[in-house]
Order: structure tokens, then sequence, then C-alpha cells
């Protein structure tokens, strides 16, 4: 058995089975329970993070009347919910579906590995992840409502209770913040060190599928960035619990300094989940095209770059906030410059495509909705990058539709990608592909929607965080774009319901799952679907003898070459 | 595992897994490549609310020990470099790894007392949390990094009893090592930044 992979003291956790009952679930140490955890929790999250949606697009659309289910709005309710829908989404959501789900059930099986090389500090992740979730929930409800002062936080705002109101909220969102930091501190170093150490024999850098690379430099970013937000968040925590002044201008503090904090960590955390987005888009597309990936190496060497560069952008969220102008410049030339390593990413794909005998899946479609939807998001950041224009458009609806039209592709496309994508793997089921349709269609022209007349909104001026537009006269009349977005989300919602239904369809009567359904090249096809604890037979680890985009090679009869067959057999 | 060798364009497929570093070792490297940045992010907040304040440190306030904080500066040193020494030492013969491994302990345990007892002292003459953001940042960074020199210190502790046993793996040793490294070398920039 591979037991290097696994280190000394944390070996004994597999001598026994998989996991015992409900409990033994929440114990398992095995890399592909505790991604499942991951993913049904994440689910579970925006599921919720929906519903929050609903109850204040309902309020916009509709203000005063009250919303089927919830009841009338108040303001502070309003502002907690907005609040919380951005940080669930982003930090309950995105992350641990993208990253910490795909990133434990894909890299220890695309790597020929048996689990993670900390299997136990693994389990400490979830865990810590599942207080987090449990600490934000309960501040929703506690005396007071959950706090109301925007996913960013700014103080003086957040520090304060005199002004937010929230003093347990607040401090609560912090909490659960700064606990959820900590559970993916602890899921990176895995991530990062079961990829260095624990590859199968033969695998070289270059021969790592694109995905768990992109996840490994996510994680990285994450690493690189997060310690500056932790500091930012203890001294937000003691403004808010012990009365120092970190960022009260009234004792010698700077409430600049927190949006510094932030956003060093704010922008890179948008490439944190941008990246595991492309690379699950790379792999699904190059398996779905029959084709080479073009450009590997240029892939993975424009993902570093962008990774380096994202460092140096982050005050474009701060343009008139008081920065200074020459600064504004510099950080408008790094923005701007960090769209054509994005761009380049997506030539690749395209590249991939080009000649490619293309096969319209499911998992393809959300693929390639990825790359048009995002590409929207993408463009509108540069008339956001450019200081000029975001003078206008800062803290417009124009920002709210931009940045959804890049974290709904990554974290809902993008997941449903890579969901449906690696469906069968993990359940050894095969989904409804007409179901399957229908829910992407559904989702994809609804969430458009949604988000186009929010563009336009912001191109009027409409600002963002306002209860009520009513009362601001020059607004009032574009009710019906209100009204629109706020059907389109109540549809878009309700299409969700196909894909419960598919999967329910296919747990109790799907068609068994092969073990390579797709003719794909990765190792996680050798597995039996779903694998079993340890992934492979002991005696049959997998070895690897090729890149994994092999697709079409000329001069062989089938049109893919796994990476772990021999090449003596088949001469 | 039996791993069949064989090669495809003259590439050789190695045997065996191959790790970088062994995998504590590693895994706490990157650690600490957070934990540089959370410190890069004190210390940086620090230096902006220090250049946009009138007077820094506030007249009311108490002056930072800088002597006595110095002296502990170079026991902290010491300590990283017996650990050092210690390392040597396992590498050539174990015997001779407990006495600068207890040293570098002791050294490690000498600067937190000592610095207890200047914030003991300085508490008595109104520097406080909330006294003013000097103060603030004074025990917001400076314990920061107590805090982690504590839970170092218990880590060597740890590889020391297990030394004593007989039961300490060399990457072990490295791991609590790597850790322990980043105490003490992170602390002369708090020094610099914050005492000077
Ligand atoms: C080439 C790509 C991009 C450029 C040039 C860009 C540029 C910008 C700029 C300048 C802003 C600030 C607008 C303002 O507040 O006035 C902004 C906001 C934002 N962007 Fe992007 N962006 C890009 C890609 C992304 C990606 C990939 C994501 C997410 C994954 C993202 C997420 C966000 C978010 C969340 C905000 C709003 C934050 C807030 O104020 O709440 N952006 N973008
Ligand atoms: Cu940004």
């Amino acid at each position: 058995m591979a037991t290097t992979t696994v280190d000394a003291h944390a070996h004994d956790s597999h001598a026994h089975e998989g996991p015992k009952g409900i409990l033994g679930y929440f114990w398992s140490t095995d890399h592909k329970v505790i991604a499942q955890l991951y993913l049904w929790t994440g689910m579970f999250m925006a599921l919720i993070g929906g519903l929050m949606a609903y109850v204040f697009r309902m309020q916009l659309a509709f203000p005063g009347k009250p919303v089927p289910g919830f009841g009338v709005v108040s303001p502070v309710e309003y502002n907690a919910l907005v609040t919380n829908h951005g940080t669930i989404m982003i930090f309950w959501v995105a992350m641990p579906v993208l990253i910490a789900a795909f990133g434990n059930f894909l890299i220890p099986l695309m790597i020929g590995a048996d689990d993670m090389v900390f299997p136990r500090i693994n389990r400490l992740s979830y865990q810590v992840f599942l207080l987090s979730a449990i600490v934000i929930l309960a501040s929703l409800v506690v005396e007071g409502g959950g706090f109301g002062g925007a996913w960013t936080a700014y103080p003086p705002l957040s520090a304060n209770p005199a002004y937010n109101l929230t003093p347990l909220g607040a401090t609560l969102w912090v909490v659960a913040v700064a606990l959820e930091f900590v559970a993916f501190l602890l899921g990176g170093i895995n991530f990062i060190v079961t990829l260095m150490n624990a590859r199968a024999p033969g695998m070289k850098a270059y021969d790592i599928p694109m995905v768990c690379w992109m996840i490994v430099i996510a994680s990285i970013l994450f690493m690189l960035s997060v310690g500056p937000l932790i500091a930012g968040a203890v001294m937000l925590l003691f403004d808010q619990t012990l009365g120092t002044g970190f960022f009260n201008p009234a004792v010698g503090g700077d409430p600049i300094l927190w949006q510094h904090l932030f956003w060093f960590f704010g922008h890179p955390e948008v490439y944190v989940v941008l990246l595991p987005a492309i690379g699950v888009t790379v792999d699904i597309v190059a398996t779905f095209s029959r084709r080479k990936l073009f450009g590997y190496r240029l892939l993975l060497y424009t993902a570093v770059g962008i990774g380096v560069l994202s460092f140096f952008v982050w005050a474009h969220h701060q343009f008139i906030a008081g920065i200074d102008p020459r600064m504004a410049n510099i950080f408008t030339v790094t923005t701007l410059l960090i769209s054509i390593p994005v761009i380049e990413m997506f030539f690749v794909v395209f590249a991939t495509m080009y000649g490619g005998s293309i096969r319209l899946t499911v998992p393809m479609l959300w693929a390639l909705s990825f790359l048009a939807e995002f590409m929207i998001g993408g463009m509108t950041g540069i008339y956001l990058g450019s200081s000029g224009s975001d003078i206008y458009l800062h803290d417009t609806y124009f920002v709210l539709a931009h940045f959804h039209y890049t974290f709904f592709p990554i974290a809902i496309i993008g997941g449903f990608a890579a969901f449906t994508y690696w469906f069968p793997k993990m359940y050894g089921k095969m989904l409804d592909e007409r179901l399957g349709k229908i829910h992407f269609w559904g989702t994809i022209i609804s969430f458009n929607f949604i988000f186009i007349p929010l563009f336009i909104l912001g191109g009027l001026g409409q600002h963002r965080r306002i209860y009520n537009f009513q009362n601001f006269p020059e607004l009032a009349p574009y009710q019906p774009l209100r009204v629109v977005a706020t059907t389109a989300l109540v549809v878009m919602l309700l299409f969700q319901l196909v894909f419960f239904w598919n999967l329910i369809k296919s747990f109790r009567r799907g068609v068994p799952a092969p073990k390579n359904p797709w003719e794909s090249n990765t190792l996680e096809w050798t597995a039996d679907s779903p694998p079993p604890h340890g992934n492979w037979p002991p005696d049959q680890m997998p070895v690897v003898y090729r890149g994994p985009y092999e697709y079409g090679h000329p001069g062989r009869e089938s049109d893919f070459w796994p990476q772990n067959v021999p090449p003596a057999r088949e001469a | 595992m039996t791993a069949p060798s064989a090669s495809l364009a003259g590439r050789a497929v190695q045997a065996r897994r191959q790790q970088v570093l062994p995998n504590g070792v590693l895994g706490m490297l990157v650690f600490v490549l957070t934990e540089v940045m959370l410190f890069a992010g004190l210390i940086s907040a620090h230096a902006i609310a220090m250049a946009g304040a009138t007077e820094w440190p506030p007249l009311n306030q108490p002056r930072l020990p800088v002597v006595v904080t110095l002296l502990n500066t170079v026991a902290l040193l010491v300590s990283g470099g017996m650990l050092a020494w210690a390392q040597r030492a396992w590498r050539r013969s174990s015997q001779t790894v407990n006495p600068p491994l207890f040293g570098a302990l002791a050294l490690g345990l000498f600067f937190v007392l000592m610095q207890g007892r200047e914030w003991v002292a300085l508490i008595r003459e109104g520097l406080t949390l909330t006294s003013s953001t000097y103060g603030g940042f004074f025990y917001l960074i400076v314990g920061a990094h107590a805090l982690h020199a504590l839970a170092a210190i218990l880590a060597l502790a740890w590889a020391w009893r297990r030394l004593a046993v007989g039961r300490l793996a060399e990457a072990q040793l490295a791991t609590v090592a790597v850790f322990w490294y980043f105490v003490v070398l992170v602390w002369p920039f708090i020094y610099i930044r914050v005492y000077l």
C-alpha cells in the first residue's frame, strides 16, 4: 500500500473501513467523505443565500409589501440580509464547494494517492468549517439581528455597536469569518503538501491535471493574502468588544486602514475562486472536445502570473475612498494589466476546442457558458478599473452586476459544471441528461434576465445598498427593471427544483455509472465509481506514463489515452 | 508497493512516490508563509498608523524599554542558534542533542517571562490596550508574537520529552524547528519597527 503518502501517526485512522453511522460520517478522515460534507454544507448554504436574495429582491421590486414566506422586510432586516447573502455566497458557498469539496475529492484521486497527507487535519478543517457555518447562521437570529454593515464590513459602521445596532451580530460575523479562514488554512496546507508529495509514481509536474494545479495555486494565493485580513479581523474584533480604536479616527485610528487590509485579501480572493473554476472548465473542455489541451505550460504560468499580479491591484476598490490620485493611476494600470492574462486563459480554452469533435453534454454546456458569462464580467471590470469612469460607477448597481457576472459563473456555473461532470464518479450513478439540459437553460437564461437590468440601472446611477428606491424621485420610474430582475430570480430559484428532482431520480433509479463514462484520461476515472476507501486496491495503485490530455492521438485507434496505461501493453 | 519500471520516449518512471520535503516540514513551511503575511499585515498597519499620527508615541504615554528588550532579543536569537546546533548534532550522532535542545527551550521560556514582566511594568505606568492606538498596536503585535512563542515553546517541550523517551523522529524535530525559527526571526523586525 502507498503508506508513504499518509503521515505516520495519522495512519491508524485508515485501519478501519469508511464511516460508521451519521456521527461516524462527521468523524471520518476519508477525503471523499470530507468532500461530500463540504459539498452538501456548501449547497445548503447556497440555498440559504439564495432565499435571502429572494427576500431582499422582493422588497426592492415591491417595496413595503409582505414577502410571501417572510413578511414585511424592515430596513434593519434588509441590511442584514444583503450583508449575509454576500458573505455566505463567497465564504460558505464559492470556497467550500469549488475549493474544499472538489479539492478534497479530486486531488488524491487525480494524482493517484489513497488520501490526503494529513487526514486528521483534513477532518479538523471540516469541523471548524461546520462550526463557522453554525456561528454565521446563529448570528442571524441573536438579539438585535444579523450584522448589516455589508460584506466588506467597513468601519466605523462595523466597529461601533452604536452605529450598526447589532452588537452581537457584528461580533459573531467577525468570529464566523475568522473560523472559516482557519478551516481553509488547514485545508490549503493539505492540498499543497499532498500535491507536492503524494503523486503517483511517474507523475511529473506537467502531468498533473490542470484542475489540481489551479486549486493548489488558489490555495497558495489564499494563504499569502489572508494574513493581513486576519490581522484586520482581530483589530476589528478588539474595536468592537474591548474598546480599542484601531479604526476609530477620534482616538487616532484610521478607518481606511481596514479597507487596505480587507482588499489586500479581497482582490486575490476573487482569483482564489476564479482559478479552480478555470481548472474545472479546462478539464471538461479538453475531455469533450477530444483534443489535447492547447498550451498546458502557458496556462500554468499564466495562472501563476495572475496570482502575482493580483496582489497589486487592491486599491481599485478605493478609488474614491480618498486615496492619493497618483496611487489611483498606478492601480488603474495594474488592474487593466491583469485582464491580459485572464483573457489569455480563455484563448487557451478556445484554441483547445478549435478543430475538436465537440460533445455537448451537460457538463460541457456548463463549462462553455462559464466562458461566455464570465467574459461579460471581465469586460465590465475594465470600465471599473479605469479610475476615471469608476468615479461615476463606483458603488452603483453596475459594480453589483459586474461582480455577479464574475462570481455567479465561477461559483454556481463552475460548481454545476464540476458537479455534473464528476457526479458519476462520486455516486456511481449517471444523471439524467434531459433534465440536466432543462435545468441548465432555465438557470442560464434567468440569470441573464436578473443582471442585465441591473447593469442598466447601475448605468442610470442607481446606488447599491438602498432599502427602497421609491424614495428617490429620479430612480423611482425605473421600477419595471427591478421587477424584471426579481421575477427572473424567482424563476431561477424554481428551476433549481429540476436539479433536485434530477438528483433524487438518479439516486433512486439512475443508470449505474461505468468507471469511465466520459472516456477521460485522468486517474480518477480508473477507480471504481464510487471509489472505495483508499481509492484503489493497495496492490493496484496507479502509475503514470503520460500527461492528462492525450486525446485524439494520431495513430491510435481509440481517441483517448489514459494516463495509467503502460505503453508496452498496447504495442 | 510494486510499481513496474518503464520508460516512454526516454522518460523513466520512478518506482516510488517522491517527497519534496518530509510532509510535516513542508506543511509547516506553508503555514509559516501565512504567518509571515500575518505579521507583515500587523507591522504595515502599525506603520500606517504611525505615519498618520501627529505625535508617536503620544506624549502622555510611557516609553518602551529599549535596552532590556534588546538583551531579550539576543536571548531569543541565541535560543534559535541552539536549536540549529541541536539539529546539527542530530545529524552527527543523537547523543548530544539533548543539551542544546533544552537550552533553546529554556531561553525561549526566559524570553516570554521577561516580556511578561515588562508588560506588567508598562501596564502599571499606564500603557494599556485602550489607552491609545500606540498602546493598542503594542499589545496587539507583541501579544500576537507572545502567543506564537508560547505555542512554539509547547512544541519544543513536546519534542524534548519525546527525545528523552527516544521517540523523536528527525522530521518531527525539523517541523518544530521551522516554527521556532519563524518565531525567532520575526522578532527582530518587530523590535525594530515597534520599539525603536
Ligand atoms: C479582469 C478582470 C477584473 C477587473 C478588471 C475587475 C475590476 C473591478 C473593479 C475596478 C472593481 C471596483 C468597482 C467599484 O467598487 O467601484 C470591482 C469590483 C468587484 N469585483 Fe471585479 N474585476 C475583475 C474580475 C473580477 C473577478 C474575477 C471577480 C470575482 C471572482 C470580481 C469580483 C468583484 C467584486 C466582488 C467586486 C465588488 C466588491 C464590492 O464592492 O462589494 N471581479 N472589480
Ligand atoms: Cu478587485
